[in-house]
Order: structure tokens, then C-alpha cells, then sequence
């Protein structure tokens, strides 16, 4: 049987190891050079993993060791892009070449992105997302800015700060858009994981200690400069205030890559928790025939939550093709993902998503970078007659979410927005349809395919 | 002229020589275009659509806003191609190019 696995992040790298234990050469390519995913991105220059990492180098040791022990076993495809799919085909492009694969199981552990909020001025040179200022670090070796200010709801907000600090970056502030009191009503469910609870909280505590000011329940309003940032506006007791940086890293959460599982035949369900809408598949990862989605591309998990449900993807596809395997393995899996991913619950509300800032944005504000179209254009479409009630009406219509990016960075709002608009629930919306090629390739190699 | 980005770390050394709209720039073996642009600069390519300065945003491949033009007039994204010797980018299109 031919297994191939797209994304060689923690859930890939599972898979593959569960598929060479039994015997199965499977395929693990990767758009990326290297493996390890977002959160093991290799580091550039190793000598600074301890620094940088802090406990967590270990894992990162372990998993990088793991890959190259299973090396010989899988055939490893870097630097390639996935980017359709069709019946048993992957269509693939990397080395300037294009190809298409056949599979008799197809393994999409994809990943995610981080999923962005539009505010006046996010568009400005020096604003990057909270992840971006994560692969910088890593990949590359360089911060983002001189005097970062970290904003948005989410754990990694934290993270990426003290990683910053550990580097010797100056971080202006950390603007957490959450409320204490909400972390408080989560508390429970994140005891669920009290290892990633308290990480989390040791994380805070050690920037607290390195005098990095910490503000939480922050409304924020605005990116402030003319050609590149110089600062964040936001709201504190009452009045607005602007605090001055070169550089901002931003983020509320993440948004699975889902696009690949949507053109492979995965029904894309929503999920109220979250707010999006993911793969619907059963406890394993499986999704229709021959399809199995893992790791923060089925649902997100965080790192650990990735790597289990690797595992349990690679056992489902084994098993449906007949292969014995270990039934207490696979259920203990199961139950190591579910415990998780509830703690990724929590985490959501923690973190809330503040969808009602959306309904807020000044007309004015880039809602689609890519093609440049404002929120007052997309809330113009839904309150003509017969106006918009969904969103890929909304993008043929004022081309919102139509750019480059396929609107992975737009796409959540400009729902939010119509949902608001139109007084309507933000199921009913829906979501901006998949497309190949999923990312642009380069020309020439469609026709060569 | 200092740029965006810092690098972290100890130095490395500037093997690569190119340029960005005729500039000289140096930049390191391992460097992305993006990271070798935003470590002299602020802007990677004018928006098709009135021409504001855009810089990336996401850094791993997924958002698109980091296309930059060579001379020859070919695209490409700078925060996943390598940074090569003798480069010559461009933040807009070379004239006669549509955008
Ligand atoms: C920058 C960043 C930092 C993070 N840090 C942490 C952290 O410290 N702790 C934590 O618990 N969680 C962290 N997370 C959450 C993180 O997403 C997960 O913990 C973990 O990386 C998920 O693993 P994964 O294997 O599901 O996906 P990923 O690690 O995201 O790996 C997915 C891989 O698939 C590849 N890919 C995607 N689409 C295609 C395609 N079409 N063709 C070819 N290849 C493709 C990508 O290049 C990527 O390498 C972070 C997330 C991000 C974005
Ligand atoms: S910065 Fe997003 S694709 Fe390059």
C-alpha cells in the first residue's frame, strides 16, 4: 500500500514513525526545508536551543532524534508542496517540478496558521503574526524588531514573549485582550493538562520577573504610523493610550489548514467553541474514505495533542487495510488526545476570540489584505437588497477573501462581519471554499502536471 | 541604513552580495530574501492596489504578502526562497511590467 503524509510537524512525524514500525514505507513531504513543524521548527543556530527553549529543548532534542533515527524508513520529500487533490492523486510541486502522486491512504497532518483579527493599521510594514514572529526566531535567527509588543488572545502570546526576552530582545509589552477573570472561570477544564497549565503560568511569572509589563482585558484599537508601526493603540481605564515599538507580533489563536482535507472530500463542520470550521472525523482522524486528518489540522491540540493523534491516524489506516495492530496502544492514544484536546477548550475560552470587535471595525479598515477591500465594502454588500448571507457570496461579490492567501487571513472576519450585519448566526455564513492550487505555485508547472 | 529586523546571536558571516532597487546589499548564506531585505529595510513590494508599503506578515509561507520582483521580472516569495549571490530585487515591478 502506498501511505502518503503531508506535513512533517509532530502529527506527520508520529505517523510516519507508527507507519515504519509496521512495515510500511510511507511518503512525508513537507512545503518546509526541515522537519519539525511550527512548533519544532529547526533552529538555525542550535547552539542557542537551551536559551531559547528553555525546558522545552528536550522534546525538541527528542523529536529531531526520533526523525532522523526513522530517516531510512520513509521517504522524505522536503521542500514540496501539496497542492490538490483529486480521486487517489496528490498533485505536488517542489524542485521547480510538478507531480502527481497516487496514494491508497492519504495521512494530511497540515498544521495551522495563526488566525489574525484586522484592525486599522495591521497592514502597516513591522506587524506580523504571533507565529511569524515565532519562525523568524527559529528559522532564522532574527527578531522581528528591536522593541516588540506581543497582542491578541492566546498561550503562545507568552511563549513567544519569553523566548524574545530569553534572546535579548526588548519586549514593550504583552497586551492579552482576555480578561483574568475568564483564565479564572477556564481554570477547571484546564486542569485537564496541569503540566501545560503550569508551564503556561511559569511562563508569565519569568516575564513578570524580567520587568516585562503584562496588561490583560485590553481592548485594542489601533496600529499606529504611516509607512511602517511605531506603536499600539489601545483602551485602558477609559481613556486611549499609545505605547511606542518598531515592531508588533500578533495573534488570537490558530486556524487549522483544513483546504487539503476539504479538496480530498472531508465535510467541514462547525465548531462553536471555536468559532471555525474544521474536518468532521471520528475519534482516529478519519474523515471519509482513505483520508485521515491529524494534529492541529483536524482540530487544534497543541503540540502533544498533535503527536498522539499522528499516531492514531497511522494505526486507523493500518487497521482499515487489514493490518493486526496493538488495540491498548490505540486506546490509550485515544483517550491522551481527548484529555487534550479539552484542555484546548478551555484554552479557547480562556483566550476568547473577541468576535464583537469585528461587528466594530471603522468602515475604513483593510478587512482583506491581499485585495485591499475595507470592511465598510463587505457591510455595503450585505445591507443592499438581497444582500449578502454568506461568505463566498460575499467574495464574488466585493472580491473579499478572492487574493493570493485564499483568505486564510480574512476569511474568519469577513464571516464574523456579515454574521453581524446581517443579524444572522455564524454557522449559516459558512466558509470561503477550498481551491487548487491550495498555495501559488510557480507557473509553468500546472501545465507540466 | 538598519532595517526591520535584527539578527540574534552571534554574527555570521556576509557571504552573499545582491541588490534591492539597485541597492548593494550583504546578506548570509541560510538567509531568506525577506530576512536579507528587512535586515536593511522596511518594505518588500507596493500593494497592486494604490501601492502601500507591505513588509510580510505571516513569515511561513501562507499569507502571500511578501512577493517580491527581480529585474528579470520574475516573482517570488521571500520569506521561503534562499537568498542567493548576485540577486538583484525589486520592491515594484521592473518598468513595463504590469503589476
Ligand atoms: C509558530 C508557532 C509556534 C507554536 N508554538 C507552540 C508551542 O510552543 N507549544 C505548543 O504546544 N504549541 C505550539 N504551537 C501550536 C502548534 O501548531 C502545534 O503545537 C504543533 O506544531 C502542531 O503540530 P502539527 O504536526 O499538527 O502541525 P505543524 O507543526 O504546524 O506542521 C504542519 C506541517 O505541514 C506542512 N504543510 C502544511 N500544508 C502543506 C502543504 N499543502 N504541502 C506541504 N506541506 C504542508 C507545514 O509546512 C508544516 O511543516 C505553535 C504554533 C505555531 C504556528
Ligand atoms: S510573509 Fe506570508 S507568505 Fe511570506
Amino acid at each position: 500500500m502506498t501511505v502518503l503524509i503531508v506535513g512533517a510537524g509532530p502529527a506527520g512525524i508520529a505517523a510516519a514513525g507508527v507507519l515504519a514500525q509496521h512495515g510500511v514505507r510511507p511518503v512525508l513531504l513537507d512545503e518546509n526545508a526541515t522537519p519539525g513543524g511550527q512548533v519544532w521548527r529547526r533552529l538555525r543556530d542550535e547552539a542557542a536551543l537551551d536559551t531559547l527553549l528553555g525546558g522545552e529543548a528536550a522534546h525538541y532534542r527528542r523529536i529531531h532524534a526520533q526523525f532522523a533515527a526513522l530517516r531510512p524508513d520513509i521517504e522524505y520529500r522536503p521542500g514540496t508542496l501539496a497542492w490538490a487533490i483529486d480521486g487517489g492523486t496528490l498533485h505536488i510541486a517542489g524542485d521547480g517540478r510538478a507531480e502527481a502522486l497516487r496514494f491508497t491512504r492519504l495521512i494530511l497532518a497540515t498544521g495551522a496558521t495563526d488566525r489574525t483579527l484586522p484592525l486599522p493599521g495591521w497592514t502597516l510594514p513591522g506587524v506580523f503574526t504571533l507565529g511569524g514572529a515565532q519562525a523568524l526566531l527559529k528559522g532564522q535567527g532574527c527578531a522581528i524588531g528591536r522593541r516588540v509588543v506581543f497582542c491578541g488572545a492566546s498561550p503562545l502570546l507568552y511563549i513567544a514573549a519569553l523566548q524574545y526576552v530569553r534572546m535579548g530582545v526588548t519586549v514593550a509589552a504583552v497586551l492579552d485582550t482576555t480578561p483574568l477573570h475568564r483564565k479564572l472561570m477556564a481554570a477547571p477544564r484546564l486542569l485537564a493538562d496541569a503540566r501545560t497549565l503550569w508551564r503556561g503560568v511559569q511562563a508569565m511569572a519569568a516575564l513578570r520577573r524580567r520587568g516585562v509589563p503584562i496588561r490583560s482585558g485590553v481592548r485594542l484599537r489601533q496600529f499606529v504610523g504611516e509607512q511602517r508601526v511605531q506603536g499600539v493603540a489601545f483602551d485602558t481605564g477609559g481613556q486611549t493610550v499609545t505605547i511606542g515599538c518598531d515592531a508588533v507580533a500578533t495573534g488570537f489563536g490558530l486556524k487549522p489548514e483544513t483546504q487539503l482535507a476539504e479538496l480530498a472530500g472531508a465535510t467541514l463542520r462547525f465548531d462553536p467553541a471555536s468559532r471555525q470550521f474544521l474536518p468532521a472525523a471520528d475519534a482516529d482522524g478519519r474523515c471519509a474514505d482513505a483520508l485521515y486528518v491529524a494534529g492541529d489540522g483536524g482540530a487544534i491540540g497543541g503540540a502533544d495533542a498533535a503527536e498522539a493523534s499522528g499516531a492514531l491516524a497511522a494505526y486507523a489506516a493500518l487497521a482499515d487495510t487489514g493490518v493486526a495492530v496493538d488495540a491498548r496502544a490505540r486506546a490509550a492514544l485515544r483517550r491522551e488526545v481527548q484529555r487534550r484536546r479539552r484542555f484546548q477548550r478551555g484554552l479557547a475560552d480562556a483566550f476568547a476570540w473577541p468576535a464583537h470587535w469585528i461587528a466594530a471595525l471603522p468602515d475604513a479598515t483593510l478587512l482583506c489584505r491581499c485585495e485591499a477591500i475595507t470592511a465598510g465594502e463587505l457591510r455595503e454588500a450585505v445591507r443592499r437588497d438581497l444582500g449578502v448571507r454568506e461568505v463566498n457570496r460575499g467574495k464574488a461579490l466585493t472580491r473579499c477573501g478572492m487574493g493570493r492567501c485564499q483568505g486564510r487571513f480574512c476569511g474568519l472576519a469577513a464571516a464574523e462581519l456579515i454574521a453581524a450585519e446581517a443579524s444572522i448566526p455564524l454557522a449559516g455564513v459558512g466558509h470561503l471554499r477550498a481551491q487548487a492550487p491550495v498555495k501559488p505555485i510557480a507557473r509553468g508547472m500546472v501545465g507540466a502536471a | 541604513m538598519a532595517g526591520t529586523t535584527v539578527r540574534v546571536g552571534p554574527p555570521v558571516p556576509q557571504d552573499i552580495r545582491c541588490t534591492i532597487d539597485g541597492r548593494a546589499v550583504t546578506a548570509a548564506s541560510g538567509d531568506t530574501v525577506l530576512t536579507a531585505a528587512l535586515l536593511h529595510g522596511h518594505v518588500l513590494r507596493h500593494l497592486e492596489f494604490g501601492g502601500a508599503p507591505r513588509a510580510g506578515f505571516c513569515l511561513m509561507g501562507a499569507c502571500q504578502d511578501c512577493w517580491m520582483w527581480t529585474e528579470s521580472g520574475a516573482r517570488l516569495r521571500a520569506c521561503t526562497t534562499p537568498v542567493a549571490e548576485g540577486m538583484r530585487l525589486l520592491t515594484a515591478a521592473p518598468s513595463g511590467w504590469p503589476a
